[in-house]
This record gives C-alpha cells, sequence and structure tokens, in this order.
C-alpha cells in the first residue's frame, strides 16, 4: 500500500498548473459568458500542445499513454481555474472510446459527449465530434449529423447543448467505463474549484476589515472555513483512489466512484456556501470573481450524477432497502 | 501508488484475522467500571501474550517491530473482530510515543515494557478544575527538592479518564512560577501508590466510574521521573496531544466497524428506513472509508519522511463527528427502540453516550477548528 503520486505526476500537474494560471485567469472565464465560443481560445491549444487532451491514447495513437492517476490531478487542476472546455468530456472521457484516433488524442479535433444521463453535451456548437449513448455502446457522430438546441446553464460559461442525431447510420463503439470516467472527472474539478473558492476566500477574510480587525481573525468566519477545509480533505482521498481502482480495472470501481462524486460534490457545494457568507455583498456581486467557480460548481456537482443518486447506487451494492415504499 | 497490500501485508492482516476473530471478547462489561476493567486486563495481556498489544513497538519491548501501514492493518482487523476499545490506550497510544522520542534509554527500558504488559497502567493528568481548553493555565505545581534529587508535586488534576483503576499518572506541573505560562511547566511520570496522592473516582454522563480527580499533596517524584527537560514540558506535552488527536487514539479501524454495523443495523430495517435516512447510512459509511483513505495517504506521508502538525485537527474533528452521526442514524433506525439498552445486540445508545464526548476530549473540536483556520489555513490570530 502506497498512497501518493510520483515526482513525474505532480510535475505534469505543476505545469499544468502554470500554463493555467497564464492562459485561463478569471477574466477568461468571464470572457466565456459572452464570447462566440463559450471557450478558452488559446488554453485549449496550449493543453493540446503538452498532450494533455491525447494523455490517456496510447503513445501509438499519437497520445501520452498515461493513465486516470496520471489525469486526476491535471482535471482537478482545470477545475481550479474553471477551463471552459469540454475537457472531461474530450480527455478523459472519449478519447478512450476513439482509441484509434489520432485527430482526438492530438486535440486537432474536440470532442464533447453526453453520456452523463441528462441528454446535455457542453460546447457541442463548436465540437468536430459527439459522442451519444448508443444501442449497445456509444454512438460518434460529425456535428453536421445532429441537431443541437442551446439550454442555459447557471454557469453561464457552459455552453450546453440538448442533442438530436439526424436519421442515418451510426458508428457504435464500446464505451465501457465511460460514465463512471466522466463522473471521476467532475470530481476531480469539483476538488479544483473547491480548493479555489477555498483560496480566495482564505485571502479576502486576511484582507478585508471591520471592527478595526480583518475579518478573518473572527472566530465564526474561521469555523465556516475549516469546515470547507475539512469537506476537501476528506474528498480529496476517496477521488484519488477511484482514479486508481478505474485504472487498473478493480471490480468495485463503480462503486469507488461513486464514493468519490458523491463526496466532492457535498464538499465543494459546503464550500462554496461557506465562501459566499465569509465575503458577504462582494461575494454576491456579478463583478467579483467567486460566483464564477460556485457556478461551476454548482453545475458540475449535479451532473454525471448528484451525491444522492450516487449514494443511491452505493445502497444498492449495500443491500440496503432503496426506501422506494 | 500502489493501493494494493503487498504479500507481506496481506499475511499480517491473515495472521491477526484468525487470532483475533478466534480470541476477541465480546461480551465484556464496560472498562469504565472496576469489575470491568479487570476483565479487560485480562484480555490485554492475552493479547500481549500473542504479541499483538504493541505490534509496532520494537521485539525488545514487546512489538513485533510492524510498519505504520501494518498498525492500521491491525486496527482494522481488531475492530473487524469486534475487540473492545483498549483499557490500556492512554499510555499505549498517548505516552508511549514521548517516550520514545523524548525518554532517556533507562525510562524506555523502564515504562515500555511494563506497559505493554499491561503491569503498569497510566492516565494522563492534564486537565485541572481551572485549566481544560487553556491547558497553560494549569496551577499544580512542583518545588524543588535538592537534598531528595528529586521534585515535591502538589495540586489537582481532573477528569483523569480511569484514574482510580490506574497505576501511574503522566502530567504537567509548573516547576517555575516566574515564568511565561507555558515556558516553567515540567512533565512528570507519577506512580500513583506515592504516598500524598489521592485518587477519588467519579461517575461519567452514563454512570460509569470513568472519571476522577487525583490530588497531590507533596508527593515526592525522583528526578529521572521527568520525561524530557525541567522546564520544557510544554513541548513534550504538544507531542501527545498530538498524538491523541491524530492517528493513535482513534484508527479508522473502528469507525469502519462501527459503519459496517450501522449498514447491517439499516439493512434489517427493511423499508421501515426512511429514504433521506437510507440516505444518511451511506453517507456515514462513505464518510468511514474517506478516513480509512485519508488515513493511508496520511501514512504514506509520515513514511517518507513528512511531519503533519496542525493538520491532526482536521482528522480529530472529523472522526469524532463521524462517530456522533454514526450513533444518531443507529438510534433514528431504532425509532421508538432507541432508549432501550437492548435493542440490538449493540447497545447504541451507550454508545451514542461515548461518541458525544469525542467533540470534547482531546482538545474540543472549536479549538481544534481554530487550528485548522490559523494554523493549516493561515487565518490571522486575533
Ligand atoms: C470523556 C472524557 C475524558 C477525558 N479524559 C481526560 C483525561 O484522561 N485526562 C485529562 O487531563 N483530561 C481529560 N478530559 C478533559 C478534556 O481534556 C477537557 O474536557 C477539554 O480539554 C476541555 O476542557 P473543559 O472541559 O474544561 O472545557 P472548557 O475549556 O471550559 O470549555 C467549555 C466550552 O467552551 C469552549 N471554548 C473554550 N475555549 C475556547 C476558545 N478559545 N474558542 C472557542 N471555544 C472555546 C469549548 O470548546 C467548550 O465548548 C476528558 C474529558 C472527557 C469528556
Amino acid at each position: 500500500m502506497r498512497f501518493a503520486f510520483t515526482d513525474d505526476q505532480l510535475a505534469f500537474r505543476d505545469a499544468v498548473r502554470d500554463l493555467l494560471d497564464r492562459e485561463c485567469p478569471p477574466a477568461v472565464v468571464r470572457d466565456a459568458w459572452t464570447n462566440d465560443t463559450g471557450r478558452s481560445g488559446a488554453a485549449w491549444a496550449h493543453l493540446a500542445d503538452m498532450g494533455v487532451l491525447g494523455a490517456l491514447a496510447s503513445e501509438a495513437h499519437g497520445g501520452l499513454g498515461l493513465t486516470l492517476v496520471d489525469l486526476v490531478l491535471v482535471l482537478e487542476e482545470t477545475g481550479y481555474a474553471a477551463l471552459p472546455e469540454p475537457i472531461v468530456e474530450h480527455a478523459a472521457v472519449t478519447v478512450p472510446i476513439l482509441e484509434d484516433s489520432t485527430a482526438a488524442a492530438a486535440g486537432r479535433v474536440t470532442v464533447t459527449a453526453a453520456l452523463d444521463g441528462s441528454g446535455l453535451a457542453p460546447w457541442a456548437d463548436t465540437a468536430e465530434l459527439i459522442v451519444l449513448p448508443g444501442e449497445t455502446g456509444a454512438a460518434v457522430l460529425a456535428r453536421a449529423d445532429v441537431a443541437l438546441d442551446r439550454r442555459e446553464s447557471v454557469d453561464g460559461a457552459r455552453r450546453l447543448f440538448a442533442v438530436h442525431p439526424r436519421a442515418g447510420p451510426q458508428a457504435v463503439r464500446p464505451a465501457l467505463g465511460a460514465f463512471e470516467r466522466g463522473a471521476l472527472g467532475a470530481a476531480a474539478q469539483l476538488l479544483g474549484l473547491n480548493e479555489r473558492m477555498l483560496d480566495l476566500t482564505v485571502a479576502y477574510v486576511a484582507e478585508r476589515r471591520q471592527f478595526g480587525v480583518p475579518v478573518g481573525s473572527f472566530q465564526a468566519v474561521k469555523h465556516h472555513l475549516a469546515d470547507a477545509r475539512l469537506g476537501l480533505e476528506f474528498a480529496r482521498p476517496l477521488v484519488y483512489r477511484a482514479a486508481w481502482s478505474l485504472t487498473h480495472g478493480d471490480p468495485d470501481a463503480a462503486v469507488h466512484v461513486s464514493m468519490a462524486k458523491a463526496q466532492a460534490s457535498d464538499a465543494a457545494r459546503l464550500t462554496g456556501r461557506q465562501a459566499l457568507q465569509c465575503h458577504g455583498a462582494i461575494g454576491y456581486s456579478f463583478e467579483y470573481d467567486l460566483h464564477l467557480y460556485l457556478k461551476r460548481a454548482w453545475a458540475l456537482a449535479a451532473t454525471w450524477g448528484d451525491a444522492r443518486w450516487h449514494r443511491a447506487q452505493i445502497g444498492q451494492t449495500l443491500g440496503l432497502p432503496s426506501g422506494s415504499a | 501508488m500502489d493501493l494494493t497490500f503487498s504479500p507481506a501485508e496481506k499475511a499480517f492482516r491473515a495472521e491477526c484475522r484468525s487470532w483475533l476473530t478466534a480470541h476477541a471478547p465480546h461480551d465484556l462489561p464496560s472498562g469504565d467500571t472496576r469489575e470491568g476493567f479487570a476483565a479487560h486486563l485480562a484480555w490485554e495481556r492475552k493479547l500481549f501474550g500473542a504479541r499483538f498489544a504493541v505490534v509496532s513497538w520494537p521485539e525488545a519491548y514487546g512489538g513485533r517491530g510492524a510498519s505504520a501501514m501494518e498498525w492500521l492493518i491491525f486496527e482494522e482487523e481488531y475492530y473487524r473482530a469486534g475487540a473492545p476499545q483498549r483499557v490500556t490506550q492512554n499510555g499505549i497510544f498517548l505516552l508511549a510515543p514521548t517516550v520514545f522520542d523524548f525518554g532517556t534509554r533507562a525510562q524506555q527500558d523502564q515504562i515500555l515494557p511494563r506497559m505493554a504488559a499491561a503491569q503498569d497502567l497510566w492516565c494522563q493528568g492534564w486537565s485541572e478544575p481551572n485549566a481544560g481548553s487553556d491547558l497553560a493555565a494549569i496551577e499544580s505545581r512542583a518545588e524543588r527538592d535538592e537534598p531528595g534529587g528529586g521534585w515535591r508535586l502538589s495540586g489537582q488534576k481532573t477528569w483523569t479518564t480511569r484514574g482510580a483503576f490506574c497505576t501511574h499518572l503522566f502530567g504537567l506541573f509548573r516547576t517555575d512560577p516566574s515564568a511565561e505560562r507555558h515556558r516553567g511547566l515540567t512533565y512528570f511520570l507519577v506512580p500513583l501508590e506515592a504516598p500524598g496522592v489521592t485518587v477519588r473516582g467519579f461517575g461519567r454522563l452514563d454512570g460509569d466510574e470513568g472519571f476522577a480527580e487525583v490530588f497531590f499533596d507533596d508527593v515526592f517524584v525522583h528526578d529521572d521521573e521527568v520525561l524530557g527537560e525541567v522546564h520544557q514540558g510544554w513541548g513534550v506535552a504538544m507531542a501527545t496531544t498530538g498524538s491523541e488527536r491524530g492517528l493513535t487514539l482513534r484508527s479508522p479501524g473502528r469507525f469502519l466497524a462501527t459503519a459496517a454495523r450501522l449498514v447491517d443495523l439499516a439493512r434489517r430495517s427493511g423499508d421501515a428506513a426512511a429514504p433521506t435516512l437510507v440516505d444518511s447510512v451511506v453517507a456515514d459509511w462513505i464518510d468511514a472509508e474517506a478516513y480509512r483513505w485519508q488515513t493511508f495517504s496520511t501514512v504514506t506521508r509520515m513514511t517518507d519522511g513528512e511531519n503533519l502538525g496542525a493538520e491532526s485537527s482536521l482528522t480529530k474533528v472529523f472522526w469524532s463527528e463521524l462517530d456522533v452521526r454514526l450513533h444518531e442514524h443507529a438510534l433514528a433506525l431504532l425509532g421508538a427502540a432507541a432508549e432501550l439498552a437492548d435493542a440490538d445486540p449493540h447497545d447504541w445508545m451507550k454508545g451514542y453516550q461515548f461518541a458525544l464526548s469525542g467533540p470534547i476530549y482531546a482538545g474540543t473540536n472549536e479549538i481544534q477548528r481554530n487550528v485548522i483556520a490559523e494554523r493549516v489555513l493561515g487565518l490571522p490570530r486575533r
């Protein structure tokens, strides 16, 4: 038993963190609310150059031949930045489905997916390929072969579309584990969002003064943020463990993913509330950046199965009454 | 990252499991009563006889030199087998790590084997009537006895767990009243049979005589009963409270076992269990797993030489509040039967009463949240 990342994995994470620091500051997230694509622009191309988008593809197909254990840390960083891109759908969910697509691995095409059960695909209007549930696995469609219907997410930087395939033959591919990889990816991003909201708030309450002292010196504020930190502390290991279980084909991997997604969703929601409360009115303003992260956290907590849904799955495997009576 | 257990770890687990399943008692009376304590001692001596009392200690002191990971495995198996909380815990889990760090070789040789064998029974003497959360406010004093080569203790300790049944006490006494509060304290190891010591046991919330107050009236202790340097007791004591909050006192195995019992109770409740309650039961089960995996990660970091420090406060708040939730949800499943001691083979109401003390002892959770905010998050002190 050794539960730690390697130096290489941490270095890969750090490189992505630096990149997103530069290429995806809050201004870029904010711009995605109103620009034509709802996307980041340069950050996506840089991630493609670094190999992040094809991390899970084999080297023979232009990827890095890495695993979800490597990718989970990177996805956490994309959450920290609230990167407005379908990176979970592309890098975690569909690259393994399209395993021989060098174009997807290299990021020459963008792939999104509507595989979380909602029928919605994020950023579908600028993706070249859209992956939908097929009869036996996943159906891979070109954008021209679907009709898109824009749906408003609470997170204006998450362009969502209901996807309606036009008639025609569909290439169906095996999609084993696609849902679990999506839920894991969302859980990882929720960890990053959680940490971002906490960092923003810790910095703010140390600066903001009332009654002649920093508001962060008041015990009520301290305890709100201690609770936020606790939630994060006891969500993170479950997410990393689920990444390992999926990578190594653990027979209980789906349960491990459900634990991770349930815990990460609830933890991020709690931190969001505490962060908003500890900011006071400034956090409630549209101009201040907190809401960019808060709304992404709300969206991701709800998607790929919310906390209760995942707990219900676990309840079934534990043989608990389903409560339908 | 390798989240499988090595062949050696698996073999160790199998050995623990087979011995503990065969020998763990399930029906001991509470260890916080005089009769119960004696029964527990018999069990702990048997544990020692099988070299399971202190698996992580060196063989010379009765252990097996097991790794921290193996110790966690032992703990999981110990509670999985239904074995009871250790009445020797305050010595083995709280004092011993400090003796390993600060004790002289002679002190280690003298104290540790007898502690492991449950011959010397240690209680913890921090709190006083006027010093609880503010431990540095202690008033008990030690005055220098130069001709005798030692110190004379006077004052009072209280809330001393199982003090009335123990043979020794470790605690802090003020040796330099003129120094700043945190300085001038010294860590003493006191035999309770020493002349001038009076111990009075008294009842806890659950009615058991688990508390004691200990009075010191000019009690002589020898120089080699000082642990660490004279006047440096605060630093020595903080090392012990670190272990109490962190890993050693309440390892994940205990909560995994309680969560498994709760899941079992919910299963047996069938459709009588409200869906929201089932949801809470699953949430508790996930939390117990979260503590387990957080601990594996912590132990990996410790094995790599990292120091945890204030992070142990996160752990303490988490396990103590999880314990309360586990019991609250069990009582909710029992419904009107919750007040009955025999509503379920497991006495949840008794467990609930003990769980409620978790957020108080080992530094209250309010204090721990202050520590998390100030020392983990870096928020300004007042
Ligand atoms: C079951 C049990 C076993 C125990 N065993 C032992 C033992 O073996 N040896 C021993 O020495 N002691 C023992 N204790 C005592 C324990 O260490 C103290 O109860 C604890 O340190 C709190 O001190 P107090 O009870 O005096 O509460 P107080 O310090 O008086 O606190 C009362 C309330 O005020 C809050 N409070 C105090 N200061 C602050 C602050 N700065 N910020 C916010 N809130 C604050 C506390 O959190 C608490 O809610 C035991 C206690 C229990 C319940």
